[in-house]
């Protein structure tokens, strides 16, 4: 297990490495420069400037500051805002969009797996078309939209009650978290519910709940410490590529509901080419959901022991 | 030991069994076989149905509905389909000046409100030592007095206003606020709504085409504008035509770049499942990196790298991004299926007939992982579009005015609010196109991979 860790977190900081190579060289393969921007400035001040951000230096030297720099966690200055390091807006917005993220996993989570069990016990019926019909609609809407329509419902029931029951947007208390992040977690906890549902309908069939049927334990025993227990492992090895997945999707939702995310500060910095904050976030991103998958796969061998985590 | 005693008749074969071995049934290939499992599968049926009529919405729909998808309507913007499309001649534009008096009392119209001009006048209010301020709202006020956009502060012995900004045929709600001496608003407001009627002068009538050059008609005349069955954007764009066009942009990332990633996979995947050993860890290896790129990320990265120059619409960066990030997850699928495949005794036996590498990789390797491919194509088809749409939503993927369904989303969302349709159309189309992309690759993968079968 402690050998496995090791392995995994040697692979994974070579991975960010690679990440942050490919970010540093496809951003210094863009046409143009952060400085030929709307001012036109003189020779001067041109090489000052290049100067101040190390702009003049071979591209190998860069990229060896570079890599120093990220190595000590320093991502730099933004080039559109004066003063402000890219580790300081990092520190801003990102627990925003954490708690935005970790909301809708948690969200998504409890869903898929008590939708995913609901349809397989009840498979072939009632509850479980209508849930499998949801899901596929889940799956099919893209996130926008979903996302759209849930402000639109809200701006409706408040219209509807007269009182503002939830806020439409911004970010502050519990009240405005609850809507975002279920919209968030909603494509999630479809592909989840799917999966579980799948898994879940294998454990039924299987000889330990025969026998443990045989031996008279009480249904709801049955299904919490016999099914529930067992079908959950295979969702839990999909959380890390969920969390990508969630990751991304608050981009659009940050934007809709006007949550200051770093997801939305992501999308700002790449409409206003701000390259200091675009490699920083790119490669913070990269490392968080690289750790992120890591740490699930570790986790997911401590809880299933037949795992063997060599 | 007991002689045996056998004659020839013992020996001769026995006829019943070589019946019982017999085909009774007609022998299907893997694909008639596939394709009989795929009929039987509704779902997957009604899904085949809903892309083949989509590719020919695609294709046939723009030489039928023969609309340019940049045109612009100024006459009809953000109506929604089957909206009222007659438009009545008026008298060219007179400016006017507060005079005439007009009956009433308030806050009232000088005459019905049209698309020309809605002039207001009001009495006095109480407390409006500075002036008044005039609104104007798409909504009913309510209890949280948003009046809406602002038009004018007038000075305290003003009291009319004509509007001429941008009016739309819908209902209006104006308010006027009276402001105190320092410029504050008080709590004296007064409101008036009225539908507005969609007019045009001669000379207007003239330019669209709807009268002849030296034609001329009587004030009242009804004419009728151009049809848009599903209705206007947010510039007068005919919705129908730029769905149409935009379909060609989504259906073409959706389509091609699968099939660009899943060539280069399946070419990769095969060379390293073949050569095997060291070559194989380091093909292996690299595609390992490549898997673990944040895609979305780079995906935006990718599209900033491959800036797109002025007139050009950034689908192919979009492909490109694509195909350099997606490839590896079908190499590695191919390269599993060819180790498992290069074991199997028909390969051997082909091996001892003389068969060369060249011959087996494409005579039986790339054949027997068909079926797996085809389901990863279907399948990656609904993702790609949904990337499309994504990127297409933050402002990274096609570039206006180039229709998609992704920044038709984009442009929609914007007036959610007062045309839905905007919103609606757009997001049908990638919804139901992704679920028939969903549902078919259920069936394929039904009934072209034994080993998935019946597993759900």
């Amino acid at each position: 297990m402690g050998r496995y860790a090791v392995k995994r977190l040697i692979q994974g900081v070579i991975t960010v490495w690679f990440i942050a190579t490919a970010t540093f060289f496809a951003m210094h393969a863009v046409p143009g420069d952060p400085l030929s921007g709307d001012k036109a400035l003189t020779e001067k001040i041109r090489a000052n400037l290049e100067a101040k951000y190390g702009l003049d230096q071979p591209l190998m030297t860069q990229y060896a500051i570079y890599l120093g720099n990220i190595a000590q966690g320093d991502f730099g200055i933004s080039f559109t805002q004066e003063n402000r390091e890219v580790n300081d807006i990092i520190r801003e917005h990102f627990p925003v969009s954490a708690t935005l993220g970790i909301l809708a996993i948690v969200f998504a989570g409890l869903g898929g797996v008590l939708w995913g069990a609901l349809t397989a016990i009840y498979r072939n019926r009632l509850p479980d078309t209508i849930i499998m019909f949801l899901v596929i609609l889940g799956i099919s809407v893209p996130s926008f939209v979903i996302a759209a329509l849930g402000q639109l419902s809200l701006v409706n029931i408040n219209e509807w009650t007269g009182v503002s029951i939830l806020p439409v947007g911004g970010w502050g208390t519990v009240w405005h978290m609850i809507v975002p992040s279920m919209v968030l977690g909603l494509g999630t906890m479809a592909y989840l519910t799917r999966l579980m549902r799948s898994s879940m309908l294998e454990i039924i069939n299987s000889d330990f709940v025969r026998t443990a049927k045989s031996k008279g334990v009480p249904p709801t025993q049955i299904f919490t410490r016999h099914q529930l227990r067992n079908a959950i492992l295979p969702v839990i090895t999909v959380l890390g590529p969920s969390i990508a997945t969630i990751t991304t999707g608050g981009f659009v939702v940050e934007i809709i509901f006007a949550i200051p995310g770093l997801g939305r500060y992501f999308v700002q910095a790449v409409q206003q080419l701000d390259y200091t904050v675009i490699m920083g976030t790119t490669v913070f991103y990269g490392a968080f959901l690289v750790f992120m998958v890591i740490l699930v796969d570790l986790i997911y061998g401590l809880i299933d022991p037949r795992v063997r985590l060599e | 030991m007991a002689e045996l005693k056998l004659d020839a008749n013992a020996f001769a074969p026995i006829h019943q069994e070589q019946e019982i071995q017999s085909i009774s049934r007609p022998s299907l290939s893997y694909w008639q076989d596939a394709w009989i499992r795929l009929k039987a599968n509704r779902r997957a049926l009604i899904s085949l149905y809903l892309i083949i009529g989509l590719l020919i919405f695609t294709f046939l729909g723009p030489v039928v509905w023969q609309v340019d998808p940049a045109q612009q309507d100024v006459d009809q913007i953000s109506q929604p389909p089957f909206a009222d499309r007659t438009v009545t001649l008026v008298t060219e534009y007179e400016p006017w000046y507060g005079e005439g008096a007009v009956a009433g009392e308030g806050l009232r119209f000088v005459e019905d409100p049209t698309t020309q001009y809605i002039r207001l006048v009001w009495d006095e209010l109480p407390g409006a030592a500075g002036g008044y301020r005039v609104y104007r709202n798409l909504f009913p006020i309510g209890p949280e007095r948003a009046y809406g956009l602002p038009l004018i502060e007038t000075e305290p012995g003003k009291r009319f206003f004509e509007d001429r900004l941008d009016l739309q045929p819908t209902t209006y709600y104006y308010s006027i606020v009276a402001l105190d001496a320092a410029g504050y608003e008080t709590e004296s407001v007064e409101t008036i709504s009225g539908d507005v009627t969609r007019v045009i002068t001669p000379s207007e009538a003239r330019g669209r085409g709807l009268l002849a050059e030296g034609e001329n008609a009587a004030v009242g005349t009804q004419f009728r504008l151009a049809t848009h069955p599903l209705g206007t954007d947010y510039l007068g764009r005919d919705m129908l035509a730029r769905l149409m066009h935009g379909a060609r942009v989504s259906l073409f990332i959706g389509f091609f770049a699968p099939l660009l990633f899943v060539l280069i996979g399946v070419i990769y995947g095969s060379i390293a499942g073949f050569v095997g050993g060291v070559g194989d860890q380091v093909l292996m290896r690299f595609a390992d990196f490549v898997v673990a790129l944040p895609f979305l990320l780079f995906m935006i990265l990718f599209k900033v790298v491959f800036a797109i120059g002025p007139g050009e619409s950034g689908i192919m960066p979009m492909l490109l991004a694509m195909v350099i990030l997606l490839w590896p997850a079908t190499a590695r699928l191919v390269r599993g299926q060819i180790l498992q495949i290069r074991e199997e005794g028909y390969i051997s036996a082909s091996r001892l007939l003389g068969a060369k590498t060249n011959y087996l990789v494409l005579r039986h390797m790339i054949p027997n992982t068909m079926g797996v491919i085809l389901v990863t194509i279907t399948f990656a088809v609904p993702s790609a579009i949904f990337t499309e749409a994504f990127l297409s939503f933050i402002g990274m993927g096609v570039a206006p005015p180039t229709p998609s369904w992704g920044s038709m989303c984009n442009e929609g969302i914007k007036t959610m609010l007062t045309t839905p349709h905007e919103l609606i159309f757009p997001a049908l189309f990638i919804s139901v196109t992704v679920l028939a992309f969903n549902l078919l690759g259920d069936g394929l993968r039904d009934a072209l991979d034994a080993r998935m079968r019946g597993r759900e």
